[in-house]
């Protein structure tokens, strides 16, 4: 099945070719080029902008709500100038937009940016031109899946302007909260609009994922064993496995929720009094929902690294012009990592009123999980042992990656631990965890992607020298951000707190809090470096050279040129893994996947 | 606060002009390849690397030293002295690996940056070592598995001390009442149908077990010492989220649920108020508020709400106080019973 494919798309792009001798041009319109395209090279050029488009709205909220913690109560004209005077009134932040605010960030940080921007950017780039494909599996899916995308990120932005405000039960959107209009003014149209647009958006990943998996799996050029593939792939594919298998029941827990919402079911409630009268709801319980929720909350928590950790696989290997360091063991470990993310989702309900066995479980399986982690983290940073490490922007993006893949992964041992969690859940201890290991880490990884790949991309360079002061402005201030919260955690803040001000035993974080919000403003506009770069580059940046970094993977076989089937003629064959860096007897310090082996040459790291 | 304002505007300019001079600079050298990684660039980005390490641990440690001594004070429970034990023991060993690993990142870096005449040595694995370093973090976690639910075990089970006092915490938007049992020693029935403004925390008017309670205790509740407390939690509306940190103790409340949480606290609000630690953090927290133009406070433990309710969820907060036995039961006698409550409506 798998060559039958392969071999017709090929029949039809050499027929195609018999035609037009042109690669460029197939007479396509505007629209079929750049709107409803169904090449790869340009749907990953969509999510991405579409990506970084809302990661500045997700970050200026977080400006926004980082300035009330930090000095509650104090006017501030940027305030009132963004939210109006209904929510911004005197330019201070209302208690029900504070919330609001907190819980689209999430959504679009998690959602739109992480999972959408991150596996839609680079699984679509790369994922065909890594295994040698011409394309997608389905180029029309593909668009689709894109479209969906753009529609739900429209929603969900909409969904900022409307009356009563956005949704605001938190991006875990636990019910009651987020299933009662009484409750809180987010939890009226505000939150209709959040789950039809999280709806599009499995719809969306669904039809990315399955469209991965297939290319993966089947149009893999002549010689592309899957233990030839590059890890990024191999990172790809695992994601999209979680993906399909994990998102569909975030749906049936959306589903459900509509229907408690609209339709006067009771699977998420029971017993309840509000608005001065009792609902009618009994038998429901939210623990269900905790469940459903957290069995797609924690693969994707996975869904967001893993991505990263394939990009930096590839970076910190080319940069350091060697192998990467245990090839099958970093095969090995996102396989048992994909396996177990299945079954740890319970951590984030210890203290939820689950039985306390079930705890014990979780806790157990919770805690295998960090040993594969920790062999990744072990990995990268053998790899550069005895490097030749070249310092681009992407490869200090991946360093930072290690670093805080590590710094945040350590604190998980201490959650995973149910006995440890019950002072900290739910504190700002949580919030530094999470934000250091999956947040920090996947964006940058994400940044690490697109500084490498932008060639690729846009066929021109970044600039290096803004590259650099973009990473070091971001990894200090992200440390300055993060680091500081889990002492805020220790002394007992809850998150999601409006302001810390109306207990005196919070009262002398105050210094804590400021120093936060100073280091989130001024990372902030450090992304104005990268804004500014990212977009002048598109246009008026140096003409990339085919192969930049002298990597040996098959994308920098292709011409730099966006043509249609990716390679003019016929496909690379590959003969070699994707690691020979600086191997023995070679004239130059790489050697691509298309070079075939020497009489007697070794392949890859079996020996 | 302007001056903050005022800071971030000059920030931006001086970001600003520099972001135009470097552009300049590199349309300049276009031809020489702005973009690819020179010696020199290995040679700075690989100190830099080095030099933010030492920044980095540096600001850890100043942290540490700094903000150490503001978070909660040692546990004021029984088991809570037990979660703060074996809390010391992971954090130990956390903050060694995260040094030492990290320390090996950026060292790497900056030992192994690339120079034109070097070349990277072809290593692609190491049996042993790998073996190493999935058997060693297996042994660890496996300790941490074992001593923490040997804890979790013992923490949760269900309250058994013959001479316990129960105490049921209601939660709702956005304010605690908590209900004791009256003489018989049972809380009578609920049921949510039946609220209202003199039974606000839907207690079953037929059930006479009901009758001899003290409900609808607001804003403080009072426990003894050296008894084992049962917290049993209801909600009227959303979840929250029941939060005791001084005496490590947390459960969600749960409409349609009744959750449970044992503990013993055994320092009294008096013998904390006196703790050194207690005092010195108390000190701290009066310093910052006279500059806030706030008038001093005293210690007490705090019942807080950890799930987001609503708009109001920063406030929900009640007063616990650890009394001796006596002056618990004193405490008690002068608490309102459910009927006598009702009938004074
Ligand atoms: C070393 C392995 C890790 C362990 C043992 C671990 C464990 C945990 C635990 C137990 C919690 C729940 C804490 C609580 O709610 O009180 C948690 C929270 C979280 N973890 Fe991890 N984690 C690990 C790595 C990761 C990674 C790699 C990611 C991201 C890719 C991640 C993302 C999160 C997120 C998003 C939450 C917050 C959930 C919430 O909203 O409450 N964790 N982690
Ligand atoms: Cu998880
Ligand atoms: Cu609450």
């Amino acid at each position: 099945m798998a060559t039958v494919k392969n071999s017709e798309l090929e029949k039809e792009h050499l027929v195609h070719h018999d035609h037009v001798h042109d690669h460029d041009d197939h007479e396509e319109s505007f629209v079929q080029k750049y709107v409803f395209s169904q090449d790869h090279k340009m749907i990953s050029r969509q999510f991405l902008i579409t990506a970084v488009v809302m990661a500045v709205i997700a970050m200026t909220m977080s400006v926004i709500f980082r300035m009330q913690l930090a000095w509650p109560g104090e006017k501030f004209g940027f305030i009132n100038a963004m939210l109006g005077d209904k929510w911004g009134k005197d330019g201070i932040l209302d208690p029900n937009m504070y919330l609001a605010l907190v819980t689209i960030h999430g959504t679009i940080m998690v959602f739109f940016v992480l999972t959408g921007g991150l596996s839609g950017t680079f699984a679509n780039l790369l994922i065909p031109y890594q295994v040698g494909a011409r394309d997608m599996a389905s180029g029309f899916l593909n668009m689709l899946s894109y479209w969906f995308f753009f529609v739900s990120s429209v929603i969900m932005t909409a969904s900022l302007f409307i009356d009563d405000g956005p949704a605001s039960a938190g991006w875990t959107i636990y019910p009651p909260l987020s299933a009662l209009p009484e409750a809180i003014p987010g939890s009226k149209l505000g939150m209709t609009l959040w789950l039809v647009s999280m709806t599009l958006f499995v719809v969306s990943s669904l039809l990315g994922g399955i469209n991965y998996v297939v290319t993966v799996l089947n149009l893999r050029t002549k010689g592309m064993k899957m233990t030839r593939m590059p890890l990024t792939v191999w990172a790809f594919l695992i994601t999209a496995i979680l993906g399909v298998l994990s998102f569909p029941v975030l749906v049936s827990c959306v589903v459900l929720l509509l229907c408690d919402r609209s339709l006067g079911t009771s699977f998420y409630l029971s017993d309840i009094y509000i608005g001065g009268r009792p609902l009618d709801n009994v038998g429901g319980s939210p623990v269900l929902f905790e469940h459903l929720f957290w069995f797609l909350g924690h693969p994707e928590v996975y869904i967001v690294l893993l991505p990263a950790l394939g990009i930096t696989s590839e970076v910190i290997a080319t940069s350091s012009r060697k192998p990467i360091f245990g090839y099958r063991a970093m095969i090995g470990s996102m396989l048992a990592i994909g396996f177990l993310s299945f079954i740890v989702w319970g951590h984030h309900m210890f203290m939820t009123g689950m039985n306390p066995f079930l705890g014990s479980v979780f806790v157990f399986t919770t805690l295998l999980i960090a040993i594969p982690s920790a062999v990744k983290a072990f990995n990268y940073i053998t790899t550069m042992w005895k490097g030749n490490i070249q310092f681009t922007p992407a490869m200090l993006f991946s360093i930072g990656l290690v670093s805080s893949f590590i710094t945040g992964g350590v604190t998980g041992i201490i959650l995973a631990d149910s006995t440890l969690d019950i002072n900290v859940h739910d504190t700002y201890f949580v919030v530094a965890h999470f934000h250091i290991v999956m947040g920090l880490s996947a964006i940058f990884g994400m940044f690490a992607g697109v500084y490498h790949w932008f060639p690729k991309m846009f066929l021109r360079m970044m600039n290096k020298k803004l590259g650099y002061v973009h990473f070091w402005i971001t990894l200090t201030m992200a440390y300055g951000v993060f680091f500081p919260m889990h002492f805020l955690g220790l002394a007992g803040v809850p998150r999601r707190y409006y302001t810390n001000s109306n207990f005196p035993m919070f009262d002398n974080l105050v210094d804590i809090n400021e120093i936060v919000t100073i280091c989130a403003i001024i990372g902030a506009l450090g992304q104005g470096v990268f804004l500014f770069n990212f977009f002048y580059s598109i246009f008026r940046g140096e003409k990339a050279p085919q192969n930049p970094w002298n990597s040996n993977t098959l994308e920098w076989t292709t011409p730099m040129a966006h043509i249609h089937g990716n390679w003019p003629g016929s496909l690379p064959v590959v003969h070699r893994w994707a690691y020979d860096y600086s191997k023995p007897g070679k004239e130059k310090d790489f050697v691509v996947q298309t070079v075939p082996l020497e009489e007697g040459e070794q392949d890859g790291d079996s020996h | 606060m302007n001056f903050l304002v005022l800071l971030a505007i000059v920030l931006l300019i001086i970001a600003g002009h520099q972001l135009l001079r470097v552009i300049e600079l590199s349309r300049g050298l276009k031809k020489t390849k702005e973009w690819k990684v020179t010696e020199t660039d290995n040679n700075m980005m690989g100190r830099a690397m080095f030099a933010f390490m030492i920044v980095f641990f540096a600001f850890f440690f100043w942290q540490v030293n700094r903000w150490m001594d503001r978070s909660l004070p040692p546990a004021a429970s029984v088991h809570g002295e037990k979660i703060d034990a074996l809390w010391d023991a992971n954090i130990y060993l956390i903050t060694v690996i995260f040094l030492v690993t990290n320390f090996f990142l950026f060292w790497f870096a900056y030992k192994y940056r690339g120079t034109d005449k070097t070349k990277a040595s072809y290593i692609t694995h190491n049996n042993k070592l790998e073996m190493a370093w999935t058997i060693v973090p297996a042994i660890a976690l496996a300790f941490i598995v074992i001593f923490g639910l040997k804890y979790w075990n013992e923490i949760m089970t269900t309250a058994d001390a013959p001479d316990r006092v129960v105490v049921e915490l209601y939660a709702k938007q956005f304010d605690w009442s908590a209900r004791y049992p009256g003489k018989d020693g049972k809380l009578g029935e609920t049921d949510y149908r039946q609220i209202d403004g003199g039974n606000a925390m839907g207690m079953d008017t037929s059930d006479a077990a009901g009758f001899d309670d003290l409900a609808n205790i607001k804003n403080e509740i009072h426990i003894p010492v050296n008894r084992e407390i049962e917290l049993l939690m209801r909600s009227r509306d959303v979840i929250h989220s029941a939060f005791l940190p001084h005496f490590r103790a947390q459960m969600n409340c749960v409409p349609g649920m009744v959750t449970t949480f044992k503990f013993i606290a055994n320092k009294t609000s008096a013998q904390m108020k006196k703790d050194p630690y207690v005092l010195k953090m108390m000190a701290g927290i009066n310093t910052q508020r006279a500059k806030f133009g706030k008038d001093p406070v005293e210690f007490d433990y705090l019942l807080l709400c950890n799930k987001i309710c609503g708009a109001s969820h920063y406030n929900m907060q009640m007063n616990v106080i650890v009394d001796t036995e006596a002056d618990y039961q004193a405490w008690l006698a002068k608490q309102k019973v459910f009927k006598t409550a009702v009938a004074a409506k």
